[in-house]
């Protein structure tokens, strides 16, 4: 299969720990897969088997048709790869190192010099071409990193937590660069952070504890969210608790939540049955009974409740 | 092979990135000169050749080329870079072969600036200056083989002063077992073929047989093995231990 990455029955475990348990699942060209979880959950641990840095206790990794443990080599040059934290080389230059990259990946002459002069002019790297690498702010390391990832066009690209620890500016940079080449690649990047998933991923899987809880795009995982589809109501005047009876009585309501109450503004939450809409019911409803209305919003739902409620849970070990 | 050159590259250039090759080069001239013209005493033998300077290369080399030998993989798994450089498209033979090479043209480098040691015995007097090229092919092989062995040794920890340490031990009983002192000890009540064997294994008894200016197949076989088998165990043990 062309344009897609298949990781099938990953397993791997460290000593008593396991790291990876049993993961699988499939990207296609054009997909900015998130892969989600907590810390220690096995986000890295699986990027560096699919990377071929680490043989995995059992599971094949497949990209673009070829299995990675028959064909590593072949494999790697189809990869882009910026490992968790963007080690690099501190005492070389982003000059000197883009250079190594370039000859590793088979550039030569011409074609090298036009390459290195794109990806320069891609992460903005210009100022600091002949500073050492260990001396650079940790936006501009980054930005090697990322030159070094994308430096041979792949068609497979995976960031291990590509934004960590950098300033808002910084972060939507990064993002910017990854959603403007997501059209033509394999896309996985690792993050703690959902917002993350909300600004650049078309799909997300979430793991816990090494094994894959969740898997849908960002809005399917709102949808799973406790508060999917409420609707959030404030009134002003009337009696709260006479309100709320009504609210309940709805059709289609399955609970009715006070908020925030002061002086004669009170905040309900309405929730769905099923996660239904209740939008038409309750702008009927606040029509016939003239109701006094300073706010009407519905929830979309929260990946980071959803978020909680799948990661949350015992380790496994055996 | 290209990939090996890519690597050998990089990496011998980041020598030079550094105060490291600098002061590697310093000391060891200073080193060479020190034993050869006082603890040698070049001038009183009377004799025209480098005897005394190639002697002192094997413990010259056993605290030197540790030193050089350490940062090779355990700078890299300090530093994270291992997983940069393990998932290019490169072979685990190639990255293990490029940054040894690099280390060891790294000593042939410091070795040939020793060359006014060479000339002052040529202004001096007429020594056969095939010994002298002998002694430093041998000189180099045993370069080699210490290399090998750190190279080998500093994958196995991301911990550079215990890459040092151990390497150092290691090299001194590769070394000491060619020692007369510790050959007598085992002449005196170990078998014949026991002590030979001994001596077999020693870096010494292959190099001081080299530097008499005879390069016999046998000894360069010795090298070559020697390194090749350290290297594959770099390989192996880099393979197996990259993770933690
Ligand atoms: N080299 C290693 N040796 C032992 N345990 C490890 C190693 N690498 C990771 N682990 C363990 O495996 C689990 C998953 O780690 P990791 O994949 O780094 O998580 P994440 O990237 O999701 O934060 C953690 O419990 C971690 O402690
Ligand atoms: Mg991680």
């Amino acid at each position: 299969m062309q344009g897609m990455i298949e990781i099938k029955n990953l397993c791997k475990r460290f000593g008593p720990i396991v790291a990876v348990d049993d993961v699988s699942f499939a990207v296609h060209r054009g997909e900015v897969l998130g892969f989600l979880g907590p810390n220690g959950a096995g986000k890295s641990t699986t990027m560096k088997m699919i990377t071929g840095f680490l043989t995995p206790d059992s599971g094949t990794v497949i990209i673009e048709g070829d299995d990675l443990a028959l064909a590593p080599v072949a494999v790697k040059k189809r990869i882009g790869y910026l490992p968790e934290g963007a080690p690099l080389y501190a005492d070389m230059t982003p000059a000197g190192f883009l250079n190594f990259i370039a000859e590793i990946r088979g550039f030569r002459g011409e074609a090298k010099r036009r390459r290195l002069d794109e990806t320069i002019a891609k992460v903005n790297l210009e100022q600091v071409l002949d500073q050492p690498i260990g001396t650079l702010s940790k936006g501009f390391k980054r930005r090697v990193g990322l030159a070094q990832a994308i430096f041979h066009d792949p068609e497979v690209l995976i960031l291990d937590e590509p934004t960590d620890g950098l300033d808002p500016n910084q972060k939507h940079e990064v993002r910017t660069l990854i959603r403007n080449m997501a059209k033509e690649k394999v896309i996985v990047l690792s993050t703690h952070i959902l917002e993350e998933v909300e600004a650049v991923c078309s799909r997300a899987i979430i793991i816990a504890y090494g094994r894959l809880v969740c898997d849908g795009t960002p809005a399917e995982l709102e949808a799973r969210s406790r508060v999917h589809n409420a609707v959030t109501l404030a009134l002003r005047g009337g009696a709260v608790n006479g309100t709320r009876d009504e609210l309940r009585a709805l059709s289609g309501v399955k609970s009715v939540e006070l908020l925030t109450q002061n002086d004669d503004l009170a905040r309900f939450r309405v929730y769905p049955k099923d996660g239904q809409s209740l939008v038409t019911t309750i702008s009927q409803a606040v029509r016939e009974r003239s109701w006094n209305v300073e706010e009407l919003s519905i929830e979309r739902g929260r990946l980071d409740e959803v978020f909680r409620s799948v990661t949350t849970g015992e380790p496994r070990t055996s | 092979m290209a990939n090996i050159w890519v690597v050998f590259k990089r990496e011998l250039t980041s020598y030079f990135m550094t105060p490291i090759a600098y002061v590697f080069i310093v000391i060891f001239l200073f080193l060479s000169g020190i034993f050869t013209f006082y603890l040698g005493n070049f001038f009183g033998r009377g004799q025209a050749d480098l005897e005394p300077f190639f002697s002192f290369h094997p413990w010259l080399y056993l605290f030197l080329i540790p030193a050089l030998a350490m940062r090779l993989w355990a700078e890299e798994r300090r530093g994270g870079t291992i997983e940069l450089l393990l998932t290019l498209p490169i072979a685990m033979p190639q990255a293990v072969l490029g940054k040894y090479l690099a280390a060891w043209a790294f000593t042939g480098i410091a070795l040939a600036l020793t060359f006014p040691i060479w000339l002052t015995a040529n202004y001096l007097g007429e020594p056969d200056n095939g010994v002298v090229v002998a002694g430093y092919v041998g000189s180099f092989l045993m370069a080699g083989a210490f290399l090998a062995i750190g190279s080998c040794v500093s994958c196995l920890t991301r911990n550079q002063v215990i890459a040092f340490v151990v390497t150092a031990v290691v090299c001194l009983i590769f070394v000491l077992s060619g020692y007369p002192l510790v050959l007598d000890f085992f002449s005196s009540w170990a078998p014949r073929f026991l002590v030979e064997t001994i001596s077999s294994f020693s870096f010494l008894s292959h190099f001081n047989a080299i530097t008499k200016g005879v390069i016999d197949l046998r000894d360069l076989i010795y090298f070559a093995s020697l390194i090749a088998f350290w290297l594959f165990a770099n390989a192996i043990l880099i393979e197996m231990k990259k993770a933690d």
